[in-house]
């Protein structure tokens, strides 16, 4: 699937909160089309590398080129309208806005022209959300609330869509339909996807390449099922965690 | 609960006795020194000791006896009520929301023919229609239009709290601008009120954003006191920068505002002559109330078409997330300033039309109090909501307003009680009250907004599914 050319490529990045330095040297890419997961313990650096993506906080050395583009400097607003979208950590969506309003936040770019036929994909990715469209986001379950962040990343008709551990806290049931929905998307329209995951076997399953991070050091990188099989990954991720 | 207080309503009564006097003992405690007692100087400058017994007897018995009601009557009225409410919930939503919906309207219509309702009663009352437009005077320009400035001013408020979440203290500043950009410009070059107004509207604007640009990474309690701070320095140039605003001293003789260029002026050429009314201060009152009116209407109305529009909804999603804000495109900086500078503006306008009703500014007008009076109606209003932040700008201006009415309060405290005093009590009181009721305010859930436009496509198709 993989077409060797880099979407999205993060160089030799360093990003710093206050003196403290939360990613070294991190060098990763994403081809158009992929699925990237990065895999890595509680405070290894995942977040922080999505959020460096987007300049928040922003990387102090070394360069992020999207689509043949330096974004290392931009403002995050700007970023987002290169068609990067994120579920970020913690969901963050609206709470008192109901689902059709975070939805419609979802596609502040695109001044709704887009608007109907992208919120019934939406729909057929997750129909739950279309029975709950006008409740408030604050009152939906978890995974509910998983599914509208997705979903309203989905409303910006990302090229690159960012996943920050879309499988925190959910049941099993409702993690494999969400996988599923990403592999679909990606199937169907070649959407890149970039993945961050505790969840190892799961990501890596879905995955085609996967890097793993040690206190912000990418430590192991290559494709999904030699992760799978490294005895150094099975030890540290798999063995003992969920199958 | 409600079952064991009904089922046993001797115990009730005797622990109601029981709380009602341990509120009375410690009301006496409380206020013994503070009320009890008053120092006052004589003629001769010498201190004096005044006992004032009665006074803390109204205090204690107050305490003890709204004590004594609230354990005895109001809690288990209010848990059986609570009961009841939760067996009848679908029903009163319904009607609930039926009255809600016309409530606007009717309060609308009442506020169109408010002062000619008052001068037909009360020229009926006194038999002559000169009595009708004098006694007026009182209903219109203190309850009428004094009420309506702060809904104005609350609702301008609104967009930079209710809406953006921007906490914002100092926002008398910009109603403070506006009201000296009016009393400057037209005294020193003579320009009509109807060319000032906008203009007052747009340097207040200008001055939130120049307030704007320093707090656009603070948030909460650090946005808060900055605006605060910025209130003040604002005053205290208005008090200091003498040459130009004459100090405390206020710039008074201040031009009325004219309809359609026809002056208010009782001679030749004025408003009652040309008409041929007979001559009365009242015309001027009622073209004053009807102004802020349509101001405040304006407000409200640019209010709720700006929540259905991009930056409206920019605004209310920048309150609840900003980095969700940012990652979804929405530069959060021009979003902000944009917040300030629209909600400094209708406070210029308010400013402006202040300058023109009172004939006379002074930085008195424009302290901290007044700052934190509008942000007091809009969080009892229930933020966000433009019909509960007009109920609370009634109740509170009007509430103070009637302080001043309650003569009779003098008889029973003595001639030296003055009920204005008062009104931060009120003020207090009904903070209290509103929050224990309704933490949110009168009117604390937020309506959803739908796009222009785009209302009927989206929610025709899919509210039908949408009880799940
Ligand atoms: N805002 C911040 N200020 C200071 N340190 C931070 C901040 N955010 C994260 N860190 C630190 O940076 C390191 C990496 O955090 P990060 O959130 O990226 O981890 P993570 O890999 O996403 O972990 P998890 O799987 O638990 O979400 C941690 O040591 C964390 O304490
Ligand atoms: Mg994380």
């Amino acid at each position: 699937m993989a077409q060797n050319k880099a979407l999205l490529s993060i160089e030799n990045v360093e990003t710093y909160y206050g003196n403290i330095r939360a990613l070294s040297g991190v060098t990763v890419h994403a081809d158009a089309g992929e699925i990237v997961t990065l895999i890595g313990a509680n405070g290894a650096g995942k977040s922080t590398l999505m959020m460096t993506i987007f300049g928040m906080p922003r990387a102090r050395t070394g360069r992020i080129i999207f689509d043949g583009k330096d974004i290392t400097q931009l403002p995050a607003h700007e970023i987002a309208r290169l068609r990067i979208a994120q579920s970020p950590e913690g969901r963050r969506i609206f709470p008192r806005m109901t689902v059709q309003e975070n939805l419609q936040m979802g596609a502040s770019l695109d001044k709704l022209e887009y608007f109907d036929e992208d919120v019934r994909k939406v729909f057929d990715l997750f129909p739950r959300l279309k029975e709950r469209i006008n409740q408030r986001g604050g009152t939906l379950s978890g995974g509910e609330q998983q599914m509208l962040a997705i979903g309203r990343a989905l409303m910006a008709r990302p090229r690159l869509l960012l996943l920050d551990e879309p499988s925190l806290g959910l049941a099993p049931l409702i993690i494999k339909h969400i996988f599923e929905a990403i592999k679909e998307l990606n199937k169907t329209t070649g959407l890149t996807v970039f993945l961050v995951e505790q969840n190892a076997f799961g990501a890596l399953k879905l995955a085609d390449r996967g890097y793993v991070m040690v206190n912000g050091i990418v430590t192991m990188s290559g494709a999904s099922k030699d992760l799978l099989a490294n005895p150094e990954v099975r030890a540290a991720y798999l063995e003992g965690g969920r199958h | 609960m409600a079952d064991v207080q009904t089922s046993n309503p001797e115990s009730n009564f005797a622990k109601a006795v029981k709380e009602g006097l341990v509120a009375a003992a410690l009301a006496l405690g409380l206020f013994l020194l503070i009320v009890g007692f008053r120092t006052d100087q004589n003629i001769r400058n010498e201190l004096v000791l005044n006992q004032r017994w009665g006074l803390l007897a109204i205090f204690v018995l107050v305490a003890g006896f709204g004590r004594f009601f609230l354990t005895a009557y109001v809690t288990p009225w209010n848990a059986a009520r609570a009961a009841s409410k939760r067996a009848a919930v679908a029903k009163e939503a319904k009607e609930q929301s039926a009255f809600r919906k016309s409530f606007p309207r009717i309060g609308l219509a009442l506020l169109f023919v408010y002062p000619f309702l008052v001068i037909a009663i009360l020229a009926a009352y006194n038999g002559s229609l000169m009595g009708g437009l004098q006694g007026s005077l009182k209903y219109v320009d203190n309850f009428g239009i004094q009420i309506l400035i702060y809904v104005m001013l609350a609702w301008g408020l609104n967009i930079v709290i209710g809406l953006a979440g921007l906490l914002d203290l100092g926002y008398v500043a910009f109603y403070a601008v506006g009201a000296y950009s009016y009393a400057l410009l037209s005294s020193h070059f003579g320009l009509s009120f109807w060319l000032l107004l906008p203009m007052a509207g747009i340097f207040a604007a200008l001055w939130g954003i120049v307030l704007g640009f320093p707090v656009l990474r603070l948030r909460g309690d650090y946005l808060a006191i900055v605006t605060l701070a910025f209130g003040e320095i604002i005053r205290l140039v208005l008090i200091n920068w003498t040459v130009v605003t004459k100090g405390t001293f206020g710039i008074s003789g201040i031009a009325k505002a004219t309809l359609f260029g026809i002056p208010f002026t009782p001679g030749p050429g004025g408003f009652a002559n040309l008409l041929g009314l007979p001559n009365s201060g009242v015309y001027y009152k009622v073209f004053l109330y009807y102004l802020i009116l349509l101001l405040a209407l304006l407000t409200a109305w640019v209010t709720i078409r700006l929540r259905r529009m991009p930056i409206g909804r920019a605004w209310e999603a920048l309150r609840e997330d900003e980095i969700a804000c940012r990652s979804l495109g929405i530069n959060t900086t021009t979003t902000k300033l944009t917040a300030f500078a629209t909600g400094a503006m209708f406070g210029g306008f308010a400013g402006s039309f202040f300058a023109a009703r009172q004939g006379f500014v002074s930085p008195e007008s424009f302290v901290f109090l007044e700052s934190a009076i509008i942000l007091a109606i809009v969080v009892l209003g229930g933020m966000g909501s433009l019909v509960g932040i007009a109920i609370a700008a009634a109740v509170m201006i009007g509430g103070t307003e009637l302080l001043r009415e309650l003569e009779f309060l003098k008889h029973i405290f003595g001639n030296d009680f003055t009920p204005e005093l008062y009104r931060m009590l009120l003020f207090g009181l009904a903070m209290i009250v509103v929050m224990v009721w309704k933490p949110r305010g009168f009117v604390g859930n937020r309506e959803p907004s739908a796009f222009l436009h785009k209302r009927k496509l989206i929610s025709s198709e899919f509210t039908k599914e949408g009880h799940g």
